[in-house]
């Protein structure tokens, strides 16, 4: 009995430091792929290529003073950032890696991250609210109302998979999908998704979901840097700005986790389960497929410019519910028919 | 985006778009009263970098006085420059040779081109894409180098004396430029795709930010910011000065009245403003590019002389009266971006917070000259 | 007619009921050096052509201060923008005059000057800002570096200056 339980805290604990890991990582990535995009080096002088960077800004912005402006809501302000780091942390211990390797399975765990997001949306509005600063109240509720609106159709999305599968538990999804990418649930033509031609646009309403459901750019309006300087985390300084930071990052890491998983097979290879290494169903595949779609984020944030308020909200409720909505049906059809 | 019916007043709140605020281009303060992400109402506060520049010159003589130009719009200094040339020039009646006629051109017109790649970097900043302000940087880098050269100055340049310049320019510089034409070609293609054919640039801009041809008439706005309105005004064409009548170039006008018309005037500028530095390079004369016998001392007759010149942001304007002495006895300078920027204030009422940034990033904000 | 004749004609209708005619001989500004000594004739209302490539302007229009506004409809409805609003101290005559420029959008290059002149102290002059709603700046920067009062300013309150500023900097007699 404490045997499983100091293997749990264990499986958790390693959890929480690939979090970290990422998290300080992905910023090194992300400034790298800056830099590149932007015809410079990017981080060059802190180590090798700049890898030390991450432990040496983490150190700086442990040792800034942790200032707390007058007049704020002193608990919620705190709270806040708490509650930005939180669920993706605990939303890390449902996610499997690959067949034996996950922190703890749960049977609803498509459910938990769900509810772990919108837990994570709560700290947008908590934020702005207790930073007693109009841009940060500005900022807040934009990015609340753009939460809410993209939390629609990603949850539609999932449906959509979880009716294929069968399942809300995540590793069944992927045992679900293996053998080779025409099993993986992006693929159109086969028997399991009922030939439904629509699943591609299914996987970019989910991709497009999860950019926006992040705060990253092109749907970065809580944080608009140009227009509200910091958006809803003006007022956090050192580790309170550090927390929100590694929560986005986590945040994103979930979000191609999500997408992987429901989409792209999870850890399945794509040629099938060939016996010999690399070929097969391992944890490699995922990290593979999770870095490029993370890959993909950065390409995109740093290209595009950002979209007005009124046009994400209509992109939401105007295109991708209906479209999703549709495909749900279809798709429910399809699977009956077939 | 169409705009709320009815702002409601007792619901409003002043939001102070800062002195210190990423988006301003500079230290300028806006007051909005927004109702929610609505302006219902802004005014601006500017002199937050009002440094006098109109005493200065009563407290130096003419040539002197010369530096402080560069100081004013610092991203086109070579055209305020040029300005404040003409109207001495003018008035004490001095000639200048056609060699620095035509150097003079192809400077501004350099000036020009990397002025506006300054603004289209940091337009596009404002609208949340990061990268092309670096390509923007990197091509001006090219600019900057041969302006050096040439110069000695990175941004804020002196080059022009009354009667000619500084020194003359060489062959290098002559094939350097040349060879930045050809790249900057390139590039103009590559921003055309990459960033005028965005979907997301072209919904944020089309449509938002109308200024009409009543509202620049009334104001006395130039520059892109009328062109993008349908008027076709160009200090260069419509009072030529220097040796524009000689050389071949349009003047792109646009009849939208929207941000994203102003946005391809200014795209459209660089392409002529190429152009116009081919042509010139080619008819390039030989000679001295200062006049033979030029005043020791620059005493203008008494009166009153005024010369304009279009700057990248629009028509800038000198007012010059002299009482005869080495100092000028009251110089005026007509900063386009002061009579763009009031337009703001008309302009953005009932528009949403960030249209109304993007908008201002449209106008093309340089506020140092606004405040002189 | 050209659009200089045209302005010069809307504009002289100002100055119908002066007994003298429009047109006054002034002599020209001489280029050389000795012309500070001469003495310049005095001016009367009315309206000048000066020739634009030594002056840079067309029209000169010396108006009373209750002629300002109508002279600024007129040129608005002939299709003028307004370029600044000047103000110079005259501290040997003890005066202070306000000069409008004006410009076209067009082809047909006309550049009108207004000038008007008023006392050093306590200087008024009515606003323009009804016709042209970007004199609301310049009145507010004249007033700033001048003390020229512009009756009838929607919100004559410091623009460049701070706002408590109550000198202004650029009169001859300003001691910093």
């Amino acid at each position: 009995m404490s045997l499983t339980l100091l293997n749990a805290v264990i499986a958790v604990f390693i959890a929480i430091c690939f979090v970290g890991l990422n998290a300080a990582y992905l910023v090194w990535c992300e400034r790298k792929g800056a830099g590149f995009y932007q015809r410079r080096p990017g981080p060059m002088e802190n180590g090798l290529w700049g890898l030390l960077q991450p432990p040496i800004d983490g150190v700086k912005l442990m040792t800034k003073q942790l200032l707390i402006p007058g007049g704020v809501d002193k608990a919620i302000f705190m709270v806040a950032p708490v509650l930005a780091m939180f669920p993706a942390l605990i939303s890390f211990v449902t996610i499997p890696f690959s067949e034996t390797i996950v922190a703890h399975p749960i049977n609803v765990g498509v459910l938990m991250i769900f509810a772990s997001a919108a837990l994570g949306g709560m700290s947008l509005l908590v934020a702005g609210w207790g930073s007693r600063n109009k841009y940060a109240m500005i900022s807040s509720v934009r990015a609340v109302s753009q939460t809410v609106a993209y939390e629609i159709p990603l949850l539609i999305t999932t449906i959509t998979v979880v009716m294929i599968c069968g399942s809300l538990n995540l590793s069944d999804i992927v045992q679900h999908q293996l053998g080779g990418f025409w099993n993986w649930n992006i693929w159109p033509f086969q028997k399991s998704v009922g030939y439904n031609l629509l699943m591609p646009i299914s996987f970019l309403i989910l991709f497009v979901c999860a950019v926006a459901e992040t705060n990253r750019a092109p749907f970065d309006l809580g944080e608009a840097e140009s227009e509200l300087v910091a958006g809803f985390h003006t007022e956090y300084s050192s580790m309170g700005f550090g927390l929100f930071f590694m929560g986005e990052y986590a945040n994103i890491v979930i979000g191609s986790c999500l997408i992987t998983i429901l989409f792209l097979g999870g850890w399945s290879c794509p040629i099938g389960d060939l016996g010999f290494f690399p070929f097969t169903n391992n944890v490699g595949w995922f990290l593979l497929k999770i870095y490029l779609i993370i890959f993909v984020f950065i390409w995109i944030r740093w290209t595009f410019p950002r979209t007005t308020i009124y046009g994400l909200l209509n992109l939401s409720w105007k295109y991708l519910i209906p479209i999703s909505l549709f495909n749900l049906l279809l798709t429910a059809g399809l699977l009956k028919v077939f | 985006m169409s705009q709320p019916i009815e702002l409601q007043k007792d619901e409003t709140f002043v939001l102070n778009v800062g002195p210190q605020h990423p988006a301003t281009h500079g230290v300028l303060r806006v007051k909005m009263t927004m109702d929610g992400e609505n302006i219902y109402n802004a005014e601006t506060v500017l002199g937050y970098i009002h440094r006098m520049h109109e005493k200065m010159a009563e407290n130096r003589s003419y040539p002197q006085y010369m530096p402080n130009m560069g100081r004013l719009d610092y991203l086109s200094a070579m055209a305020f420059n040029h300005g404040y040339a003409l109207v001495v020039e003018r008035a004490a009646g001095i000639e200048v040779p056609e060699r620095a006629e035509y150097i003079r051109v192809i400077t501004v017109e350099l000036n020009r081109v990397s002025s506006h790649l300054v603004w289209l970097g940091a337009f596009v900043l404002d609208l949340g894409g990061f990268t092309p302000l670096m390509y923007c940087f990197d091509d001006r880098e090219q600019i900057l180098d041969l302006l050096e050269s040439v110069t000695g100055s990175r941004l804020t340049y002196c080059y022009f004396r009354f009667g000619g310049l500084y020194n003359d320019i060489d062959d290098e510089f002559i094939a350097g430029t040349h060879v930045f034409i050809k790249r900057m070609r390139k590039e103009l293609k590559m921003y055309a795709k990459l960033v005028t054919g965005n979907i997301i640039l072209m919904k944020r801009l089309k449509e938002h930010g109308p200024i009409d041809r009543d509202m620049c008439q009334r104001y006395g706005a130039t520059g892109p910011v009328a062109r993008g309105s349908g008027i076709d005004y160009d200090v260069r064409k419509n009072e030529p000065y220097s040796v524009y009548p000689d050389l071949d170039f349009d003047i792109p006008v646009y009849h939208e009245c929207d941000s994203f018309a102003r946005y391809m005037v200014r795209m459209d500028e660089m392409e002529q403003s190429l152009r116009i530095i081919e042509q010139a390079l080619e008819k390039l004369p030989e000679g001295p590019v200062n006049p033979k016998k030029k005043p020791k001392i620059i005493k203008p007759p008494p009166g009153d002389y005024y010369a304009a010149v279009e700057t990248a942001r629009g028509n800038f304007g000198i007012r010059l009266v002299s009482d005869g002495t080495k100092n000028a006895y009251r110089l005026k300078l007509r900063s386009p971006t002061y009579s763009n920027m009031h337009l703001f204030d008309e302009a953005c009422r009932g528009m949403l917070l960030a249209d109304a940034l993007a908008f201002m990033g449209s106008l093309d904000l340089v506020i140092p000259e606004m405040d002189r | 007619m050209s659009i200089q004749e045209t302005t010069k004609q809307a504009l002289s209708e100002l100055f119908i009921d002066q007994a003298t005619d429009t047109v006054i001989a002034e002599p020209p500004p001489a280029a050389t050096e000795e012309s500070v000594d001469q003495e310049e004739a005095v001016r009367l209302p009315g309206v000048i052509d000066q020739n634009y490539d030594t002056k840079g302007f067309h029209l000169d229009a010396l108006v009373e201060h209750e002629q300002l506004v109508r002279a600024a409809e007129i040129l608005f409805g002939l299709g003028f923008f307004i370029e600044s609003i000047t103000g110079v101290d005259w501290i040997k005559e003890d005066q202070l005059e306000a000069v409008y420029d004006f410009s076209r959008y067009d082809f047909e290059l006309c550049r009108v000057v207004v000038r008007v002149f008023i006392p050093r102290t306590d200087p008024h002059l009515p606003t323009i800002t009804g016709v042209y709603t970007g004199a609301n700046w310049h009145e507010r920067e004249t007033h700033d570096f001048f003390g020229i009062v512009f009756d009838g300013h929607p919100h004559l309150i410091p623009l460049l200056l701070p706002e408590d500023a109550d000198f202004h900097p650029l009169l001859k007699d300003f001691k910093a």
